[in-house]
C-alpha cells in the first residue's frame, strides 16, 4: 500500500514533530493549570500574545532565545490577569478565559499596528534552524525544548511536593489549606507558569515553524490543546502522545491530499485530524479521572 | 466615536442641503479630493489588499483621494463598519465582500449617494446602481508565470498551495497550469488547499509534503509556501506580489496586481458623475495595465532563452489582444 509507505519515511516523522511541538507547550500549559483547578480558556489568546512579543522581541533585535523568554514572560503576565480574576475573585472561569483570549488577541494586533504602522509585507526574522542531526533528528532547539517541559512537568507533578501541593488544590482545595499552604497562591502560580508555556507555543510558530508574525496564524490551534488535555486523562506522557497523534493524522492528510486529492474534496482531508481526534477522545476519554475541583472557585472558610 | 461621527453627518447634511438647494448633483467638483473609505477584512499586510492600499496611499500622494481604512473587520462587523463610512460622508467606499455579498448590497442600496466598489465574486446588478465590482483578473500574468515555471522543471512536477477554492484562487492557479502545458505538456500537479488564508506554519509543511514527492517548482499562492521551498532548494513562482527580495534563490517570476487602473477608472467615473454598477475586473487585464509579469531580477538570463522568447510573443499578443487568456473558475485538482 503506497499511502501506508507514507507512515515509514523519515521526513514524514519530521513533520510530525514540528506540527506537534506548539501543541505540546500548550498542551502542558493548559495541563498545569487544569490540574490546579483552573480551566484557561485564555489559551489561544495567550499563544497569539506569545507569537507576537517573541518575534518582534528578535525583530527588534534581541537574540532569539531572549524573544522566547520575552513570549514566556508576556504570557506570565496574561495568566496572572486570569488567575487574579478567577482564583482570588473566582470569577467565571469560562467568562474570564474568552475575555482573555479576545483581550490577548486585539492586544497583539494593536501592539503590531502601533509598532509597525507602515509595511507592506510582514517583516521577517531569522528563525531558530534545524539541528544537523539525521532524519526526523533534524528539528530545531525549541521543539527538544517542548520534549523536555513534557518530562519535567511530568516530573514535578508527579514526584515532588510541589507537584503533590498542585495536584491537590485540583481535587481537594480544603486539604490543601488545612495543610498550612495557601490554595490562592498554588493556583494562581500554577495558571501563571503554564500560561507561559502557551505563550511558548504561541512564539515557536513566529520563531521556528515560521518566520514572521500574522494575526491569525495561532488559527484555533490553542483550542485543540484543549481537548488534548481531556484526551490525555489530564497526564503529561498521555497528553504528549495525543498531541504527536493529532499531528500525525495532520501530516498524514497533508500527504493524502497529494495523491487522493483528485477523488476526494480536500475539505475532507482537513476535516480528517479533528474527526479523528473526536473519535480518540471518545474512547480515551471514558476512563478519565477529571481533577475534582475543576472549575470550582474557593473561598477560605466557607463551606 | 460619537463626537466626530455627528459632526461628520452634520457636515454631510449641510453640504447635500445645500447642493439640493442650488440644484446641483451631489457629486462634488472634480478640483476636490474624492473621499474614499476602505473596509479591508484582513491586515493590509495581506497580498491581495495590500495592492488596493498601495493603490490608495499612491493616490492620496497624489492630491486625487483622501483615504481612511479600517483593517481586520470582521465579516460580522462589515456591514456596521460600511454604514459608519457612508454616514460619514465619503464618497467611495471601497472593500472586499466575499463573505458579504447580499449584505453589502443592501447597505448600498440604503445610500444612493455614495459610490461602493467591492472585490466580489458576483457580477454587477442594476439593481444596485452604485455597487460596481472588482477582483484580481490577473491571469495574464500567471499565464505568463505558468510558461517559466514549465520551462524552469525538470521533474515535472508542479506544487499549488492555495487557501481556498474560491473563483479568484481557481482562476490563476488555472491560468498558470495552462502556462506550465505550453512549456512542459507532460507536467502534473499536486493541488492542496490549507483551509485559512493566515497559516504559513501549515501551508510551509504542505508545500515540504509537495517538494517530498517530487515537486521542484511551488505556485506560492499563501505565505509559507516560498519559505519551504528556499529551505529544500527548489524554486517558486510568486502571485500577486514580488517577494523575490525576500527569497534571491527561490522566486523565479512573479505576477502582479496593479490596482491603481481599476481605482483610477472609478475615480474618473465618480468625477464625471457617472457612476454605475459595472465589472472593473477588467481594469486588471494586463492589457488595461492591471497586471504584470514582475522582472526576472536575479533570474535573468537563467531562464530557458527559447521560454522567454514565448513570454514576450505571449506578452504582446495579450496585449494587443490577438491572444486571450481562458478564465476557468473552477476548482484546480491534482493531476
Amino acid at each position: 500500500m503506497e499511502h501506508l509507505d507514507i507512515l515509514l519515511t523519515a521526513s514524514f516523522w519530521a513533520a510530525v514533530l514540528r506540527i506537534a511541538s506548539p501543541l505540546i507547550f500548550a498542551t502542558m500549559g493548559e495541563l498545569i493549570c487544569e490540574r490546579a483547578g483552573v480551566l484557561n480558556l485564555g489559551i489561544e489568546g495567550i499563544m497569539v500574545i506569545g507569537a507576537f512579543t517573541g518575534w518582534f522581541a528578535v525583530y527588534a533585535g534581541l537574540p532569539l532565545w531572549a524573544g522566547v523568554a520575552t513570549a514566556l514572560l508576556a504570557g506570565m503576565a496574561f495568566g496572572l490577569l486570569h488567575g487574579l480574576l478567577t482564583v482570588p475573585l473566582g470569577l467565571s472561569q469560562h467568562v474570564v478565559g474568552l475575555g482573555i483570549t479576545l483581550l490577548a488577541t486585539a492586544a497583539a494586533s494593536y501592539a503590531y499596528r502601533l509598532a509597525l504602522p507602515r509595511v507592506t509585507t510582514p517583516p521577517r526574522i531569522d528563525p531558530f534552524q534545524p539541528l544537523p542531526l539525521p532524519g526526523a533528528l533534524a528539528q530545531t532547539p525549541l521543539t527538544y525544548l517542548a520534549f523536555l517541559t513534557v518530562a519535567v512537568t511530568a516530573f514535578v507533578l508527579a514526584r515532588t511536593p510541589l507537584g503533590l501541593a498542585i495536584r491537590a488544590v485540583g481535587e481537594n482545595p480544603q486539604a490543601v489549606e488545612a495543610q498550612g499552604l495557601s490554595v490562592t497562591a498554588l493556583r494562581l502560580g500554577a495558571v501563571t507558569i503554564g500560561s507561559g508555556l502557551m505563550a511558548v507555543g504561541g512564539a515557536f510558530l513566529t520563531l521556528s515553524a515560521f518566520s514572521s508574525f500574522f494575526f491569525e496564524m495561532v488559527n484555533g490551534r490553542g483550542w485543540i490543546c484543549i481537548a488534548l488535555v481531556v484526551f490525555g486523562a489530564w497526564h503529561p506522557g498521555r497528553a504528549l502522545l495525543g498531541a504527536l497523534l493529532f499531528a500525525a493524522f495532520d501530516a498524514y492528510q497533508i500527504r493524502l491530499q497529494q495523491t487522493l486529492g483528485a477523488a476526494i474534496p480536500y475539505q475532507v482531508f482537513l476535516m480528517l485530524p479533528y474527526a479523528l481526534s473526536i473519535l480518540a477522545l471518545v474512547i480515551m476519554s471514558r476512563r478519565a479521572r477529571v481533577p475534582a475541583a475543576l472549575m470550582t472557585p474557593y473561598n477560605r472558610g466557607e463551606r | 466615536m460619537p463626537a466626530t461621527f455627528r459632526i461628520s453627518r452634520r457636515r454631510l447634511m449641510q453640504t447635500t442641503g445645500a447642493l439640493a438647494l442650488a440644484g446641483l448633483p451631489t457629486r462634488l467638483l472634480a478640483a476636490d479630493p474624492i473621499r474614499v473609505a476602505a473596509v479591508y477584512t484582513v491586515p493590509v499586510e495581506q497580498q491581495w489588499v495590500s495592492r488596493i492600499h498601495l493603490a490608495a496611499e499612491a493616490a492620496v500622494a497624489a492630491g486625487e483621494i483622501e483615504y481612511v481604512f479600517s483593517e481586520n473587520t470582521a465579516n460580522t462587523d462589515y456591514e456596521r463598519v460600511m454604514r459608519e463610512y457612508a454616514e460619514a460622508g465619503h464618497q467611495l467606499i471601497l472593500g472586499e465582500v466575499f463573505g458579504v455579498e447580499q449584505a453589502a448590497r443592501t447597505v448600498a442600496a440604503d445610500y444612493p449617494e455614495t459610490a461602493f466598489l467591492m472585490g466580489s465574486s458576483l457580477p454587477p446588478d442594476a439593481a444596485y446602481p452604485n455597487f460596481a465590482v472588482f477582483d484580481n483578473y490577473i491571469q495574464d500574468a500567471s499565464y505568463l508565470t505558468g510558461i517559466i515555471a514549465g520551462a524552469m522543471t525538470r521533474s515535472g512536477k508542479i506544487g499549488v498551495v492555495g487557501g481556498f477554492p474560491i473563483p479568484e484562487v481557481n482562476r490563476l492557479v488555472n491560468a498558470f497550469t495552462a502556462g506550465v502545458r505550453e512549456t512542459r505538456p507532460d507536467a502534473s500537479f499536486q493541488v492542496a488547499f490549507i483551509g485559512s488564508w493566515f497559516d504559513p506554519p501549515k501551508a510551509k509543511e504542505t508545500a515540504f509534503a509537495q517538494i517530498e514527492a517530487g515537486a521542484d517548482v511551488m505556485y506560492a499562492e499563501r505565505f509559507g509556501v516560498s519559505d519551504a521551498a528556499k529551505e529544500r532548494g527548489v524554486l517558486a513562482i510568486g502571485n500577486v506580489i514580488d517577494t523575490q527580495a525576500d527569497y534571491p534563490e527561490t522566486v523565479v517570476a512573479s505576477a502582479l496586481w496593479h490596482f491603481e487602473p481599476t481605482l483610477q477608472a472609478a475615480l474618473d467615473a465618480i468625477n464625471a458623475g457617472v457612476f454605475k454598477a459595472a465589472d472593473y475586473g477588467v481594469y486588471s487585464f494586463m492589457r488595461n495595465g492591471g497586471s504584470s509579469l514582475a522582472p526576472l531580477g536575479t533570474f535573468e538570463g537563467k531562464v530557458p532563452e527559447a521560454a522567454m522568447q514565448l513570454v514576450a510573443e505571449r506578452e504582446a499578443a495579450i496585449k494587443d489582444g490577438s491572444f486571450e487568456v481562458a478564465i476557468d473558475d473552477s476548482e484546480p485538482k491534482s493531476s
